[in-house]
């Protein structure tokens, strides 16, 4: 099994998720979190006062996969969320032990 | 509809007649009779803008300045800046009630009221006549006492995001008594030494309050300001404001209840209220473009709260001018006003360091100076026949119609302001400090005065589904 995460611009999570959902990932968590890598953040002046916002509003998606599906997935991902531009973010993968159904206490790939 | 009021007018009128249906058909009865029904239909007019007003300048209070400040500070201190507006709606008011309302209108020296309408004795249906003539001197009490809660809460501004609770509310109600009673008994009370209508030494033009209210707030702001110190952490850590979107609601809210505030000032539903409310709308929008179009010229945006801030520094500049100046002049007091204070918000604050957090001093200090003057240039007779004559004729009012000396008395009014509100302030923050202690402790400041001064929080997102 692998854990995929995407760090990607907010305005391309609807797109990423038809994407992945296409392709036949069926489940993924989605979080609201701010960072930053090259990209350089903006100002924002308040009164006169400026002040440098460097940790930039983004959207991770977390999903952990079957291996078959791992390419596939970290395809549809870069074609729906690439712009071209700084600021695209990043994807990760890692490799994952083991995973559990809370509710019959399925084990393995079968509990994804 | 219409059948309705004819039903009723038909019932008014078979009451009234049959009351009346004496034999007396004496025509100076019936003018006398006829006279004091239309002083009592002037009298329900008037009465009715003035509960109204009063009721707007409540509001500026709560919610609208609890919600422009509360926007401004970050989001550990929204319910604690929310709650030193509010504290003061009720605090003040109890004040008020037993003595301050006294001490402010009572008859008194040229400095300060007395004791004659302690616990409000003799403040009732029947107008007084000195003040407001065709209006309960109740219905005027009640206006006057939402100005004294504003008054105070707008200092508050300064040194949000780090004062103790109990602290607040004992310097609050210390200045209350030792800076805005006698600053508005000498504006507006009988007697007082700035009164322009009732025999004051310097006649100091002041309609709504650029004095009594802007300039002894801003004031006293900016010694709080410097007295108690920067926030831990400022200017370096960043200080967002965590909701520009309540301040931009608290503004408008404030706009509109300013409405109360000046055009209420008149005192009555005439003409000059009309006049007033006309000169606060244009200066209000004047100011608004004024600091947006400095802002714009200078950051490459205008910014929403540029936008609102520049209203709230024409409203506070067009405050003691109002009920005296012309439209097109209240325009120009705007524009002034609105890159003024955006000036001194945006340059001057920065030039000298001093943390006025939400810039109480840039914008009601600095504002109210600045109107206070402006209104001996611009006030004329033809809006507001102040001064008359023994024959009682109009003189002139202000600089531009040829009263020069109005402006030498506008300063005077507006040195006694600045002197009370400094050395005033400068007592009771000695005072509080030695006894209870201004500041909260480092760390409690860290924490955010929500948790630590009323153990809240304004935003809990992990509430149990």
């Amino acid at each position: 099994m692998t854990k995929i995460e995407a760090i990607i611009q907010n305005s391309k999570l609807e797109a990423v998720k038809t994407a992945l959902q296409e392709i036949g990932v069926e489940g993924m968590t989605v979080l609201e979190v701010r960072g930053h890598g090259r990209q350089k953040g903006h100002t924002e002046v308040y009164r006169g006062r400026e002040y440098s916002v460097d940790l930039i509003p983004k959207t991770k998606i977390e999903m952990v996969l079957p291996d078959a599906l791992v390419e596939k997935a970290e395809q549809a991902i870069l074609n729906a969320a690439r712009t071209g531009k700084i600021g695209d973010g990043k994807i990760f993968r890692s490799r994952v032990d083991e995973a559990i159904r809370i509710r019959n206490d399925e084990r393995g790939e079968g509990a994804l | 509809m219409a059948l309705l009021i004819l039903i009723l007018a038909q019932a008014v009128y078979a009451q009234t007649s049959s009351v009346t249906a004496s034999p007396s058909t004496d025509v100076n009865a019936r003018l006398a009779r006829l006279e004091q029904q239309t002083a009592e239909a002037k009298s329900s007019a008037d009465n009715a803008w003035m509960l109204t007003s009063a009721a707007l300048v409540l509001m500026m209070t709560g919610p609208g300045l609890a919600l422009f400040y509360s926007g401004l500070v970050r989001k550990k201190n929204v319910l604690a800046t929310m709650m030193q507006s509010f504290a003061l709606m009720a605090v003040i008011t109890v004040l008020w009630g037993v003595f301050s309302y006294s001490l402010s209108f009572g008859p008194g020296n040229g400095f300060i009221g007395g004791f004659q309408n302690l616990f409000l004795k003799g403040v009732g249906g029947a107008p007084d006549a000195d003040y407001a003539a065709t209006i309960p001197a109740q219905t005027f009490m009640v206006y006057q006492l939402m100005f004294a809660i504003i008054t105070p809460g707008l200092i508050a501004g300064a040194f949000a995001e780090r004062m103790k609770f109990s602290a607040m509310l004992v310097f609050m109600v210390l200045w209350s008594i030792i800076v805005y009673d006698p600053m508005a008994h000498m504006v507006w009370g009988k007697g007082g030494l700035l009164n322009a209508s009732l025999g004051g030494r310097f006649p100091t033009l002041d309609f709504a309050g650029g004095t009594v209210v802007h300039v002894t707030s801003g004031v006293s702001a900016l010694v709080c300001a410097l007295y108690l110190g920067k926030r831990v952490g400022y200017p370096k850590a960043p200080m967002l404001p965590h909701s520009v979107v309540l301040s931009f609601i608290g503004a408008c809210l404030l706009w509109v209840g300013w409405f109360g505030f000046n055009a209420g000032s008149a005192l009555g539903a005439g003409s000059l209220a009309t006049s007033a409310f006309v000169a606060t709308h244009f200066a209000a929008a004047a100011a608004a473009v004024g600091w947006a179009a400095a802002e714009w010229i200078r950051n490459g945006k205008p910014s929403v709260l540029g936008g609102i801030s520049g209203a709230v520094a024409g409203l506070v500049a067009i405050t003691p001018a109002a009920g005296f100046v012309r439209p097109m002049p209240a325009i120009f007091i705007g524009l002034i006003a609105g890159v003024f204070c955006y000036w001194m918000v945006a340059k001057v604050k920065g030039m000298f360091g001093y943390d006025d957090s939400l810039d109480a001093f840039g914008v009601h200090g600095a504002g109210g100076t600045l109107g206070a003057i402006l209104t001996g240039i611009f006030a004329v007779s033809a809006v507001n026949p102040i001064f008359k004559d023994s024959q009682g004729n109009a003189l002139p009012s202000g600089l531009l119609e040829g009263n020069a000396h109005q402006l030498l008395n506008q300063l005077v009014g507006v040195a006694i302001a600045w002197a009370l509100a400094i050395v005033g302030t400068l007592v009771i923050l000695k005072l509080v400090d030695l006894t209870l202690g201004l500041r909260v402790s480092e760390e409690e400041e860290v924490q955010g005065l929500d948790l630590s001064q009323h153990g809240e929080e304004g935003y809990y997102w992990e509430t149990p589904a």
